[in-house]
């Protein structure tokens, strides 16, 4: 169960005075059961990019494989497709509509056309996932805090049981609590259940936590494609298209010229503390 | 995709037509599009062709722009045409095929029909590409301005409206968004009869209605936050001040009209049918 | 030093309304706050959503009125009605959303509204939206549409039409909540060029934590309390406690305190990757 992208062009408005190429020979791969993030500055072309992947954008040129099949081939069912690959907007909030979170949780697996027991079955475990508690089932969705609203949104769409899921800065306006809170749901639902995640943020300090593999988009190209580690070992070239490393990736470098024989691929604390209490600790 | 819409949208540049009073502009385009309907010969064609094409030069509005701003319209356009050209019944019949007829009366209606739409369309798009929307509704709320001795809000009215063109871009955008967010939970918007395209209309209808909402509430916030208090007290960082182009302008205009009724009435020219 | 925002025992209750509308009781937003804030100062104001600090933000304006207790800005009681214009005046609000604060068509016409509500001469109008487009840095966009711009830029314009309005104080609401990282450093350096340049007090209320390193004086709110109180530094050095508020502190200080929960000599309270470089180098 993989995405395969080939050649993949994209121009938004061809023929007016708005013409853009916003994405340019992208080439990708993401295997089954991967938590890949994606990184780029705003109109680097990352939102794009994952629009393809659920069939919402038509490339230009190029193709797009999901399990094989290529989605741009004639008589491809795009509606299955797009409940196999679940895409949770920035801002998901927005969309809610119904009279209360359980019907809204249940939109998506009723345009399944799931049984109504299923549908509800479905979303109050998808409500589950999202440890939203079940006192708020039945409230309408305007009436919940802000991150309760993100949490039913997204449950909206992990209702469907997509096999991928991509999230488009799901933590975007949340406070420090609320953002740990979610990512790390998503992160156990994706051990626990197998699930590809694909994460677009700008925070490198989350994706450097959570991702096997980072993609760094950079004016419509994918500019490095590859573990965390080794992306933010150019973490200088990341600076110069706008990004950055995270900040132990800073004090690691810095440590190491002012003589100090620590492990400069440390992205996350736990592993720059490990490095320096070896270097420091033992006296 | 509904962004591409150019019809009336503002075109930066540096015209004399860009600089001239709104109010100008609001009465001529009214003076103008009253006289489209002041002639039936083809001589005051003539003279509102002539005048057209030195306003279009004038704004420095591109051919092109103006003709894209045209393609929304080329539906209505086209019905208008072959209404008039097969319904005319006047006149030597040119044509006949089936139930299809045409008459000289039927193309001549058809086509001055035509070209009466479009110079419309064309001259009052022309104000709006050379005027901002902000010009606009101080123009109308200026010339609306008596009004305000019979208690109607002008100023209220004017700013409701430059408010709402500053939201529509906004809002086109949020619509695109929620309509596909609803997509990529399996919506289907598409298929199905009237009653089921409408009742798939509520998953994005009901977002948009919110997110209007709270724009709304943010945004008399923000406008109270900055001193708003209506119009009373208010000065004017643009304040409408007739200029000497401006008084020039309202004699072309004039002399335009006359011409117009004057040459199109009294100078019968005849080019093969029309 | 005089007072620019002074608040005492100030509570705020929203009236809690069942599906008839009836009140049925009330939920108190903002409960016993004092604040202090002198003129020139830079303050912070920290919290997890819904822990009050936007009530709080909006009294300073005048937006919403004290239940109970008092603010004064300048000087001023915002309950007065006829000050309620000088206070709006003197304290500029600048609000989350960069896209629902913006009035105008295009970037100078939208700076030009607050003077225009003021009453200000027309000159002296666009003396002004010139002025405070060049202190945010905007004024090559003067003629741009806000629909055209960055996050970030339209932050900087909505900015620029507080400052036209010749404030003593601003408060910024969350400015950068919307805003991808380098919108945000963006109006970050803004706010700072404008505290150095201009003298205006800032009042920056936001829950990310690296925004507020250089801030005279910190408060942390919850439940509408103010439960912390300090420089960023005294704040900075309890870790534990602001996670119990939901709150987060930068990377360097979560290592520097990693490190010495591990038994490595490093002082408290580290801000800056600089100083935690340096602390460690001294162990070597």
């Amino acid at each position: 169960m993989s995405i395969k992208i080939e050649h993949l062009n994209y121009v938004y408005s061809p023929g007016t005075a708005y013409e853009k190429q916003a994405l340019k020979d992208i080439c990708l791969e993401i295997p089954h059961g991967e938590f890949v993030g994606i990184i780029g500055h705003t109109g680097s072309g990352k939102s794009t990019l994952i629009q393809h992947l659920n069939g919402l954008i038509r490339a230009t040129s190029g193709e797009l494989y999901y399990n094989g099949e290529n989605i741009y081939s004639e008589n491809y069912n795009m509606k299955a497709l797009r409940s196999q690959v679940g895409l949770v907007f920035q801002y998901p909030e927005h969309q809610l509509f119904e009279v209360d979170v359980l019907s809204d949780v249940c939109f998506g697996p009723k345009n399944q056309g799931l049984s109504k027991e299923e549908c509800e079955k479905r979303a109050r475990e998808a409500l589950k996932l999202v440890g939203l508690k079940e006192k708020y089932y039945q409230s309408s969705p305007f009436e919940l805090s802000g991150g309760q609203k993100r949490r039913a949104a997204i449950a909206g769409v992990l209702a469907m049981q997509p096999k991928v899921l991509i999230l488009d800065e799901p933590t975007a306006g949340l406070d420090p609590k609320g953002r740990d809170d979610i990512l790390d749901q998503i992160a156990y639902l994706h051990k626990k259940s197998d699930l590809t995640v694909i994460l677009v943020s700008h925070s490198m300090e989350d994706i450097a936590k959570y991702a096997d593999r980072i993609i760094v988009m950079n004016h419509g190209k994918v500019m490095y494609n590859d573990t965390p580690k080794k992306v933010f070992a150019h973490y200088k070239e990341l600076e110069e298209v706008g990004l950055a490393a995270p900040q132990v990736t800073y004090i690691m470098h810095e440590l190491k010229e002012k003589g100090i024989d620590v492990n400069v691929a440390a992205t996350t604390v736990e592993e720059a503390a490990d490095s320096i209490m070896e270097v420091l600790g033992h006296d | 995709m509904i962004r591409d819409i150019t019809i009336g949208q503002y075109y930066p540049a540096k015209s004399v037509l860009h600089k001239l009073d709104p109010r100008v502009k609001l009465a001529a385009t009214v003076l103008y599009l009253i006289s489209l309907f002041l002639f039936k010969s083809i001589s005051g064609y003539i003279v509102t062709t002539i005048f057209l094409v030195t306003i279009i030069r004038l704004s420095k509005v591109p051919f092109k722009y103006i003709m894209r701003g045209m393609k929304p319209i080329m539906m209505l356009l086209l019905i208008t045409l072959l209404f008039n050209l097969f319904l005319t019944r006047d006149g030597d019949v040119l044509f006949h095929a089936w139930i299809f007829t045409i008459t000289e009366g039927g193309l001549r209606n058809a086509v001055l029909m035509a070209i009466r739409l479009v110079y419309l369309i064309t001259g009052s798009s022309l104000m709006t590409f050379t005027t901002t929307p902000n010009e606009l509704t101080d123009g109308i709320e200026s010339l609306l301005k008596p009004l305000n001795k019979i208690h109607v809000p002008v100023h209220e009215i004017a700013m409701m409206m430059s408010i709402a063109l500053r939201f529509i871009p906004i809002l086109l955008e949020e619509t695109d968004k929620i309509m596909k967010a609803q997509i990529a939970r399996g919506a289907d918007l598409e298929s199905g009869n009237i009653l089921q395209k409408a009742k798939s209309m509520i998953p994005i209808l009901v977002p948009l209605f919110v997110s209007a909402f709270r724009r709304a509430n943010d945004l008399a916030m923000a406008m109270e936050a900055r001193c708003y208090r209506g119009g009373e007290g208010r000065t004017k960082m643009n304040p409408l001040k007739y200029a000497r182009r401006d008084y020039t302008a309202y004699v072309i205009v004039v002399l335009y009209v006359a011409a117009v009724v004057i040459i199109g009435r009294c100078v019968p020219l005849r080019i093969w049918i029309f | 030093m005089r007072k620019m925002v002074q608040t005492e025992d100030l509570i705020f209750e929203y009236a809690k309304r069942d599906e008839e509308g009836n009140v049925i009781g009330a939920y108190r937003a903002v409960d016993q706050v004092n604040l202090d804030v002198e003129e020139g100062q830079f303050i912070a104001i920290l919290g997890h959503n819904g822990s009050g600090k936007s009530t709080l933000a909006k009294h300073i304006n005048a937006i919403l009125l004290p239940t109970e207790g008092t603010v004064w800005v300048s000087g001023k009681d915002t309950k007065e009605p006829e000050e309620l214009w000088n206070v709006r005046q003197s304290a500029g609000m600048v609000f989350q959303n960069p896209d629902n604060q913006i009035i105008g068509t295009v970037v100078e016409e939208d700076v030009g509204f607050g003077p225009e509500n003021l009453g200000v001469p027309t000159d002296d109008i666009w003396k002004r939206v010139e002025q405070s487009l060049k202190a945010v840095g905007m004024i090559e966009y003067r003629h741009h549409s806000p629909n055209k711009l960055s996050g970030g830029q339209k932050q900087r314009v909505a900015i620029a039409g507080v400052i036209a309005m010749r404030p003593k104080c601003i408060v910024l609401d969350e400015p950068t909540a919307m805003l991808d990282p380098n919108g945000r450093k963006e109006v970050l350096r803004t706010v700072e060029e404008l505290r150095k340049q201009e003298k205006v007090t800032a009042i920056l209320i936001t829950h990310y934590m690296e925004e507020v390193i250089d801030a005279d004086k910190v408060f942390v709110m919850d439940h509408g309390h103010v439960v912390m109180e300090g420089t960023p530094r005294d704040i900075f050095s309890q870790v534990d406690t602001l996670k119990e508020y939901r709150l987060d502190v930068p990377q360097v200080t979560i290592l520097a305190d990693e490190l010495k929960k591990r038994g490595l000599d490093i002082p408290a309270g580290i801000l800056r990757k600089e100083e935690l470089v340096e602390a460690i180098c001294r162990l070597k």
